[in-house]
């Protein structure tokens, strides 16, 4: 049998992803790929593999997976609790497993998406270039209980269990906006009372997108009736009807007349998407200069978390510490949608 | 509140669209010249007329157009300035490889429950608006929302209707008029359009590797009217449309 993994439990919102497919925009078809870009590169770092593989994507809740044979697994994104059998892993980690080893991952402690990587990458077949499922465009399904998820060629090198030093991304906190096409539109007052807003992650948000709720609704731009359609990106903050923001995600419309406010930097839109419902963001207007002193393209962004790989010494008891003080300080509030993912409207 | 734009409108114009790319508008209302031009300012970029391009995307009346870095943006804005000074894409032609297809649907009952309503605003009985709908060559002006969904258009100016408030739920391939156009969806979906028309023409074909996407922007369209029933087992392959090659 093929080095993969079984599934033997999946949470309801799990799905392959990589780095989705551009180019098809004029077609209608969204980018997609992974929720949280940076979160699926760092597997990618911890492994020592191209970014261009395939994950696996666990949005709130993780699920139970058994090795079918020797295989390299990194845990990065959304802080999940996490065990080889017994065994107790500290996240976001890399680790090793025997053929036979189960692999039990848990529901979100901090954050929304949660990354299993494997060595190789996940070798599902691709469609349009990309491995990713889009649920929107009807590409790919849910992985479930029963499927096998498997690896590709082994080419690592790294085999002793590893750590990643990142910054925390899933407190919400201040996201750095671009000006978009439409940002004009909107009058400099209801742009300030934008920036000054102090933003709740609604229950509503999926892969599309996440909606937000704050005292300053609604924000209305000139003629936001009449706007004609154009082409919308992930990362533009769009006005809905009630002018109430959604910031857009990897299966956003192409296209859409609602007008759209700014765009959110590339780098700082994992905030947003890892955001579970209730987290409090806000909005920081950045010039195009200013945009593009801070911007850094992501390979460049990518190549630099190799360095921040570092080996994982710590004992089981400091482990231990470590989840019981992420599942206490985490921002999943009691009773809450812990999926964080209601229908869209 | 709402509040003035603060500067009038002109075209075509460049602007910014986040930190990598920018969007030209050639229009700010739906005009055949402004479709044009977006469409053919596509082709121009898709055929490498600006490097550094990564993808040029167009909507109704302007074209989102992605850098690979910043300073290809830079030069690249420059350069898409003296395109849009050199030639008029207002009167430019349509890009080549155009299509005119011929796609089959039932209209009104239940595979266009609100023709009769539909007719009524635009003023004309159901047979009428039938016959517009059928004899109405349209452009497909744009594809998105949803994977290869066409924007079709422009039917007759008493076509133009609001979309309305109340969202009724319709199936992959109906068709939808509102706003002078008419939408034939990629899957079956919530819409403020009202759905006239029924067709088994499916616009996205993930299973087909050569043209996953069968229509493109600047294809033509003719609905040919047939009775219920006549689409029955046709949703494989080309849902009974034909198509043959524009010059």
């Amino acid at each position: 049998m093929t080095a993969g993994l079984l599934v033997k439990r999946a949470g309801p919102q799990m799905s392959v992803q990589d780095l989705g497919r551009p180019g098809f925009l004029s077609k209608g078809l969204a980018r997609g790929g992974a929720a949280d870009r940076s979160g699926h590169a760092e597997g990618a770092a911890l492994l020592g593999q191209n970014a261009a593989f395939a994950s696996l994507e666990m949005a709130g809740m993780g699920g139970i997976f058994e090795a079918t044979g020797p295989l390299r697994i990194a845990l990065t994104g959304a802080v999940m609790p996490a065990r080889i059998g017994d065994r107790i892993l500290a996240w976001p980690g890399r680790y090793h497993l025997d053929p036979g080893d189960v692999l039990d991952i848990g529901p979100a402690s901090s954050g929304t998406y949660g990354y299993l990587s494997l060595g190789g990458g996940i070798a599902t077949e691709a469609v349009l270039g990309s491995r990713s499922a889009n649920f929107v465009a009807g590409i790919g399904a849910r992985v479930a209980e029963g499927d096998t998820l498997p690896a590709g060629e082994e080419n690592g090198s790294e085999f002793s269990d590893a750590t990643i030093d990142v910054a925390d991304r899933f407190s919400g906190g201040v996201v750095r906006v671009v000006p978009g096409a439409q940002t004009s539109f909107y009058s400099e007052e209801t742009r300030a009372r934008f920036a000054e807003t102090t933003f709740v992650r609604d229950r509503r948000g999926n892969r599309q997108g996440v909606k937000l709720i704050g005292d300053g609704l609604p924000f209305e731009a000139a003629g936001q009736k009449t706007v004609l359609s154009e082409m919308i990106v992930p990362g533009d903050i769009q006005m809905t009807g009630d002018g109430a923001p959604f910031v857009l995600l990897p299966e956003c419309q192409t296209t859409g007349g609602y007008p759209r406010i700014g765009s959110v930097l590339p780098e700082d839109l994992p905030i947003v998407a890892q955001a579970a419902p209730g987290t409090q963001l806000r909005f920081r207007f950045l010039t195009f200069d200013e945009a593009e002193a801070a911007f850094q393209p992501e390979e460049a962004r990518w190549r630099a978390l190799r360095s921040a790989v570092r080996p994982l010494v710590r004992s089981a008891e400091e482990i231990r510490d470590l989840l019981s003080y992420q599942l206490i300080s985490g921002v999943t509030a009691g009773g809450a949608d812990i999926y964080g993912m209601e229908e869209d409207a | 509140m709402v509040h003035p734009r603060p500067e009038p409108p002109r075209f075509p114009q460049i602007v910014r669209q986040g930190v990598d790319g920018c969007v030209v508008r050639f229009s700010d209302k739906l005009t055949e010249a402004g479709n044009r031009a977006a469409l053919a300012f596509q082709g121009a970029l898709a055929a490498g007329e600006v490097a550094g391009v990564e993808e040029a995307a167009s909507a109704l009346a302007s074209v989102y157009v992605r850098f690979a870095s910043i300073p290809a943006l830079h030069e690249g804005v420059t350069a898409l300035e003296r395109l849009l000074a050199e030639e008029d894409f207002y009167a430019a032609d349509l890009p080549g490889g155009r299509r005119l297809w011929t796609i089959p649907a039932v209209f009104g009952g239940a595979a266009g429950p609100q023709l009769d309503d539909v007719a009524a605003s635009v003023g004309v009985s159901r047979a009428t608006a039938i016959e517009t709908l059928t004899n109405t060559r349209m452009r497909v002006l744009a594809t998105g929302f949803a994977p290869g969904q066409p924007y079709l258009g422009e039917l007759p100016e008493a076509w133009n209707l609001p979309r309305l408030g109340d969202l009724i739920d319709v199936p992959e391939g109906a068709l939808v008029v509102a706003i002078r156009q008419v939408v034939l969806f990629a899957n079956a979906s919530p819409t403020g359009w009202q759905h006239v028309g029924q067709t088994a023409f499916r616009v996205y074909r993930p299973e087909n590797t050569d043209r996953p996407f069968p229509l493109a922007p600047g294809d033509e369209v003719c609905l040919r009217g047939v009775e219920p029933g006549a689409l029955n087992g046709l949703r494989e392959g080309d849902g009974g449309a034909t198509w043959e090659a524009l010059p």
